[in-house]
């Protein structure tokens, strides 16, 4: 079998996380495959970037140009089909990431490779590939087999691959761009900060979180009376920021904030892969949730099966008799 | 300005219970309600909101079967011009890569400046329409975006990345753009509206029409099964009272309160 690649994520200076799960996914599959890993690293003064990764694969194939320097998946796609063509690696693997999203479905598709996304976990036998990925709002996993073919890409979900350490040297090798220059039908021209608002959400011991189950706009007081009897601040999934019900910095998850408070409480949230990846850090977890199999339980330490109306108001007077 | 919108009518899974049927390849529709995927309501809302400004034309586009009609109608009334059905029913089951194929084959005959789409359905999750259907059209994309506008005929465009950032970019057009929710407020259809949309024509496709003969899969959906359960749930029972109580009892043993 023909070599594993693993595109390396990287974002103001900083490697991200899911590019050491991918390596950890990629040195499993290759070891069991007798097969090498390769990592692909694409920026500008990677020398720090390429010391980092240099311990977690066989060999470094590294582009170093001015126009790598921020994440372009138009520039990254041109690069990255050219350096596929000449190596055609058996795998290559993406982080399922704003960054992934963007960039393996018209890469793959350039190149006629089978791809899927999102992918929770993967198995190879004979040069063929199974994936587990989640369908229907996270409440079912598919198991999905790929188009057989000479090579495949896969972007993995961010969590579901634990890094671990390595100790390997890698045999590094500086490649020359195939491009100068940035297209002219993309280009990028900056990064825009999140703003910081009057309550920071990171900071508190008692999170409470509030989702869709919440309904309307009127029943968001319900919750901040609740929240303050427990001292604990309100924070929320997406489909409250949505509404404007909540501004952007009290959403938890993988384009809001993540949480590590000693007490997270989920109400009225299913529990959204994003949400997971910003709260599951917490010490105790507790949802309040009228399905039974939403994925929020799949998280929590406690759980109550039942009308968040009916349980909140009761819940509160309960806290307050103890207290 | 032609604006091209895809969108989705899928069955709203977030709320309830999902049970898997007797094939085991998909869900027990008869008890669940449709509409349309959530980040194609804010697709639609962006490319009316274009309209508003610049002018121009609106085509929503669906793959899907007769029932599709109704969600293509709505979008008739929340503004858009012309609708087209694709018949799903032409087509066996599809993957994401067979269904960009089949919507670049009736897209690529008609004018358009932009294309709109939502970034992500709730029921296959896949991400890649889109930027999928921008690389068989052979146009520039952007995905995850939170902020549009139009200057100089070019596309003023904010993703949204990990963590509140965001990326900024300057994109050519024609190019397509996969639509985050939130971006906008997606407006509802007033009933004159809904009812003056009835008699709208929305226009079918069949396989036959599309000229192309093969759609390759990428992959096929072996089976459905309920996720294992990475963490054991306590789950505390009885009434709202007995459950309420207990769970009190347990910050307080933990000194959480």
């Amino acid at each position: 079998m023909s070599e594993i690649f693993v595109l390396i994520e990287h974002r103001q200076e900083e490697i991200r996380d899911i590019s050491f799960e991918l390596l950890t996914c990629g040195r499993k599959l290759a070891e069991e495959n007798s097969s090498k890993l390769t990592a692909v690293i694409l920026g500008f003064n990677t020398e720090k970037i390429v010391e980092k990764i240099k311990s977690e694969v066989h060999r470094v194939l590294i582009y170093d140009n001015e126009i790598l320097k921020e994440f372009n998946s138009e520039t990254y796609q041109i690069v990255l089909s050219y350096l596929i063509a000449k190596e055609n690696p058996f795998l290559f693997l993406i982080g399922h990431t704003a960054f992934g999203m963007d960039l393996c479905p018209a890469l793959a598709t350039q190149l006629k490779i089978p791809f899927t996304t999102d992918c929770l976990n993967i198995e190879i036998s004979d040069n063929k590939i199974k994936v587990v990925r989640q369908m229907f709002d996270g409440k079912l996993d598919a198991k999905v087999i790929l188009r057989e073919n000479p090579s495949y890409m896969l972007t993995l979900r961010a969590g579901s691959f634990p890094a671990t350490e390595s100790n390997l040297e890698a045999e590094v090798s500086n490649l020359d761009s195939p491009i100068s220059e940035e297209p002219d039908y993309r280009k990028f021209i900056e990064y825009i900060e999140a703003v910081a608002g009057d309550v920071d959400i990171t900071k508190s011991d008692i999170v409470v979180g509030i989702g869709r189950g919440i309904k309307e706009q009127d029943n968001m007081t319900l919750i901040e009376d609740f929240a303050a009897s427990i001292g604990g601040v309100v924070a929320c999934s997406r489909p409250i920021v949505d509404s404007d019900w909540l501004p952007k910095d009290r959403q938890i998850g993988s384009s809001g904030k993540v949480i590590k408070p000693k007490l997270y409480i989920a109400i009225g949230i299913s529990g959204a892969f994003q949400h997971i990846a910003g709260m599951k850090g917490a010490e105790t977890i507790v949802a309040i949730n009228r399905d039974a199999n939403a994925p929020i339980f799949n998280e929590a330490d406690y759980g109550i099966v039942d009308d968040l109306f009916k349980v909140i108001p009761i819940l509160k007077e309960k806290i307050l008799e103890m207290k | 300005m032609e604006i091209i919108v895809c969108i989705k009518r899928v069955p709203q899974t977030a709320e309830v219970a999902v049970k898997i049927d007797s094939t085991g390849k998909g869900i027990e529709k008869d008890r669940l309600t449709f509409d349309t995927n959530e980040s194609d309501t804010y697709a639609l809302e962006e490319a009316v909101l274009m309209k508003e400004k610049f002018g121009g034309n609106i085509t929503v586009i669906s793959l899907g079967d007769e029932d599709t009609e109704d969600t293509l109608r709505i979008a008739l009334a929340k503004g858009a011009d012309n609708a087209i059905r694709i018949k799903a029913e032409d087509f066996g089951v599809l993957d994401g890569f067979q269904t960009s194929q089949i919507l670049q084959s009736a897209i690529k005959t008609l004018n358009y400046d932009v294309i709109f789409t939502g970034c992500i359905s709730t029921d296959a999750a896949y991400s890649q329409i889109g930027v999928t259907l921008a690389e068989l059209l052979e146009i520039p994309h952007a995905s995850l975006v939170v902020n549009f506008d139009i200057n100089n005929e070019r596309a003023d465009v904010q993703r949204e990345l990990e963590g509140g950032l965001i990326e900024h970019l300057d994109i050519s057009l024609p190019a397509l753009f996969t639509i985050q929710t939130g971006i906008n407020e997606p407006r509802y259809a007033s009933l004159i509206k809904i009812r003056r949309a009835t008699k709208k024509i929305i226009k079918v496709i069949g396989k036959d029409e599309l000229q192309q003969d093969e759609f390759i899969s990428n992959s096929t959906l072996d089976e459905l099964f309920v996720p294992p359960i990475s963490k054991q749930v306590e789950f505390l029972t009885g009434s709202v009272g007995e459950s309420s109580a207990k769970l009190a009892g347990i910050f307080k043993e933990k000194g959480l309160i």
